[in-house]
């Protein structure tokens, strides 16, 4: 086994080059789990966490955009200045783990893992985020939609490293909810975020951990969307009531260990109910 | 870039270098401590970052050592419970779990006085909300964590009063 440590992207991608089937490590917290319990094995390992270029961000403000380097940790998201910029992603980013965990788990891996139920994917969706990928042969940008192919499935080729994560930075509302079996370092069995846009007049919803994929739902987004009035922050409860349906039909959760798919179906309509009584508090 | 060696590796730990032979390089940085370093302080349990035990710090952040690569923590600086006072010295939050009873068998005390120490460090007074959350991700299954929490309290006094 062996284990390359580079200080610059230039180098990480020349290491990434020469050992295309090398598994990136960057906090460890996904993949120490499945090392230490031998449930995967690594010929070589390039440690991502000391590369500069990957552990910064920058705020845009012309083109109103917030860029995180992949290796941003949940622990720099959950505090400003990040958290103001992007408040759903910062309320996703405090309830992962526990602090010893958002130390060392990485926005990057988190995209990188792309489990349903990774807690800053619904954000990054209902944000309709871009990954950006980079490799020896160059740069390239992709949706995080498409991005996500699959539980624990994505689009990122050999080669790859995810560089960065960029979001819009929005005017209106915006947070994330989860359920699970307790409220401190849970995985959740269901999720979802809320974006209300109030200067394009744009309602997001997206699922998570009731689906291969995180869910959008654009029929609840197009009847929210219908009926909101983003000046006074209004939405008729019945229209409130009609999307958490729209949202459980737009759901593919199955039973497994953690839940059954009756009770994810159930929760996820509460959790978007939930949030758009708070990104419209009037009735 | 470093590359480091199965056959000699070097990491910085209670502000010593010390050298780590013959090691297979996918360890954590928890085995590396105790079974190939002798420093017993961290404690290992889950071996997947749910209780705490382990906990040290890394260039200053509080991690789990069982999630670090040690291989890949080369070049870091890595405070253990060993490097927090010298032995026979307890500092004061070591001094403030025995005064107020929140040592029950002692698994999760290493891990607890890091956090504690990584918590007065950025939040010299915190509200019991915050050393609860602070506190989290260590697990206690003797004390109830009540008297855990009442020692954090009083060194943030007597930090206070110091001052
Ligand atoms: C106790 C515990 C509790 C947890 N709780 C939660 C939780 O509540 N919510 C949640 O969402 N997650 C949770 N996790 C999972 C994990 O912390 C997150 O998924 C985290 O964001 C992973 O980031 P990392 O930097 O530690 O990834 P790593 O483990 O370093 O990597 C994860 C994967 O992504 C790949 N990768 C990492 N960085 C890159 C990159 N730059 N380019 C390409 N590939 C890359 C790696 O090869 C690997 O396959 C928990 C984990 C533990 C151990
Ligand atoms: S042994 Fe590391 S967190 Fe439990
Ligand atoms: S004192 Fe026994 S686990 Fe905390």
């Amino acid at each position: 086994m062996s284990v390359l440590v580079p200080t610059s992207l230039v180098d990480a991608l020349q290491a990434l080059a020469e050992h295309p089937d090398a598994t990136v490590l960057a906090g460890g917290t996904d993949l120490m789990v499945e090392l230490n319990g031998g449930h995967r094995r690594a010929s070589s390992v390039v440690v991502v966490n000391r590369v500069p270029e990957l552990c910064t961000w920058r705020h845009d403000p012309v083109s109103r955009t917030l860029r995180l380097g992949a290796g941003v940790t949940y622990a720099q998201i959950e505090r400003d200045p990040i958290a103001s910029l992007v408040p759903g992603l910062a309320e996703a980013a405090r309830t992962v783990g526990s602090p010893q965990i958002r130390h060392a788990a990485t926005i990057g891996g988190n995209v990188g893992t792309c489990s349903p139920a990774g807690d800053g994917l619904p954000v990054l969706s209902a944000l309709n985020a871009e990954v950006e990928l980079v490799s020896a042969e160059g740069v390239r940008s992709v949706p995080f939609s498409s991005f996500m192919v699959g539980p624990k499935r994505t689009l990122r080729g050999p080669g790859e490293l995810i560089s960065a994560i960029t979001v819009p930075v929005v005017d209106g509302w915006q947070g994330y909810a989860k359920v699970g079996v307790r409220n401190a370092m849970v995985i959740a069995t269901a999720s979802a975020a809320v974006v209300a846009d109030s200067r394009r007049g744009t309602v997001a919803i997206a699922l998570g951990s009731v689906g291969p994929t995180i869910l959008r739902c654009p029929e609840a987004e197009a009847h929210a969307m219908e009926h909101a009035d983003f000046g006074e922050r209004r939405l008729a409860p019945e229209v409130v009531s009609h999307c958490c349906e729209l949202v459980r039909l737009a759901s593919r959760p199955i039973d497994d260990h953690r839940s059954t798919a009756a009770y994810r179906r159930h929760a996820v309509g509460v959790l978007a109910g939930r949030l758009l009584r708070r990104a419209f508090p009037n009735e | 870039m470093s590359e480091p060696s199965n056959l000699v590796y070097t990491l910085h730990v209670n502000g010593h270098a010390s050298d780590v032979r013959d090691a297979w390089l996918g360890e954590s940085l928890l085995y590396v401590l105790r079974e190939r370093l002798g420093l017993m302080g961290s404690k290992g349990a889950c071996e997947q970052g749910e209780c705490g035990s382990c906990s040290v710090l890394v260039d200053g952040e509080l991690v789990c050592s069982c999630l670090v690569l040690a291989a890949g923590a080369v070049g870091q600086q890595i405070i253990t419970i060993e490097g927090v006072a010298p032995a026979g010295a307890p500092s004061d939050v070591q001094q403030a779990f025995v005064d107020a009873g929140a040592v029950q068998c002692g698994f999760c005390t290493p891990g607890l006085i890091m956090a504690t120490h990584s918590l007065l460090e950025r939040s010299p007074e915190p509200t019991e909300y915050e050393i609860r959350e602070e506190l989290s991700g260590n697990i206690c299954r003797c004390t109830g964590y009540g008297r855990i929490i009442e020692a954090v309290q009083r060194v943030a006094v007597a930090r206070r009063g110091a001052q």
